[in-house]
């Protein structure tokens, strides 16, 4: 149980920058659409709308850090299964 | 036919002519849009409304006359944050639920500047928003498209009123948060709005 919350945490650890790095290191708040602005031609405006995408942000990053650090912790309260041969 | 008679009537299709036209607001095409953008610490808060209605009486050949009134549904105001879109609509800030609608109703216009089928001018009305309505003085690009609905709405004619206008508020004068977040959340709220209306040809 030890060993596979530590993989967990390093999973986590690695699996979430890796994922905002991914999608574009995004340093604002994590976004769940984003505004994409088309052009009418006749009045010259840009309407905007919102696709939806999943953008993550800062916040996510630290959630996924501060999850990794609570498995990594968590693991502490388990101890180590020793295999007596005797 | 007489004289006495077409005095008259040349004078009907001038004022037909001259008659300030009535334009909706209510796009579409969805293209219409109130952006807003808020500084923040970690970066600043925009967003945009869609929800645009209301009508504006607009007279080509003198736009001084311009009157009528826009309608933003508070509740059509998006971020792309979802937990910032929910506090944004919640009773703490702008309480869509309270207040539903936001408005500015022109009472005049001064510095009218026209360079052909474009006028500018200073336009004051009152801004209504959070349920406080407040005077404000706002720079307005007026476009006129003659005959171009066709363009935009096939089986339709008329014309078209681009309106433009870029101005700042402040969330204090409307009781929102005021004294409140104001190192999280600027106090100053910059607008722009971009809409076309139109005029169906009767």
């Amino acid at each position: 149980m030890k060993r596979a919350l530590q993989i967990l945490a390093l999973v986590v650890a690695l699996g979430v920058p890796a994922v905002w790095l991914a999608t574009g290191a995004n340093r604002g708040w994590t976004k769940t659409s984003v505004p994409v602005k088309t052009l009418d031609e006749v009045t010259g405006i840009e309407g905007i709308s919102y696709q939806k995408k999943f953008l993550p942000g800062v916040d996510f990053l630290g959630a996924g850090f501060g999850g990794a650090a609570l498995l990594a912790g968590a693991s502490l309260f388990f101890r180590k299964i020793k295999i007596n041969n005797h | 036919m007489k004289l006495t008679h077409i005095i008259p009537l040349v004078s009907l299709a001038t004022a037909a002519y001259a008659a300030p036209q009535s334009f909706d607001f209510k796009d579409p095409k969805s293209v219409n849009n109130a952006v807003f953008k808020l500084d923040a610490p970690l970066e600043s808060i925009n967003g945009s409304a869609s929800g645009i209605s209301g009508t504006v009486s607009f007279d080509p050949e003198n736009p001084a006359a311009t009157t009528g009134k826009i309608i933003v549904a508070a509740e059509s105001l998006t971020v792309p944050n979802p937990m910032q879109k929910e506090h944004l609509h919640s009773a703490n800030w702008l309480d869509v639920a309270k207040y539903p609608e936001i408005t500015f109703e022109t009472k005049s216009l001064a510095n009218v500047k026209t360079d052909g089928n474009v006028a500018t001018a200073d336009v004051t009305g009152i801004f209504s928003l959070h349920g406080v309505a407040k005077e404000i003085t706002v720079p307005v690009k007026f476009t006129y498209l003659k005959d171009k609905l066709g363009s935009r709405v096939p089986n339709l004619k008329g014309d078209l009123l681009v309106i433009r206008a870029n101005f700042v508020i402040n969330r204090e004068d409307f009781n929102i948060n005021k004294g409140q977040y104001e190192d999280k959340v600027s106090t100053t709220i910059d607008l722009s709005l971009s809409i076309a209306g139109a005029a169906i040809a009767k």
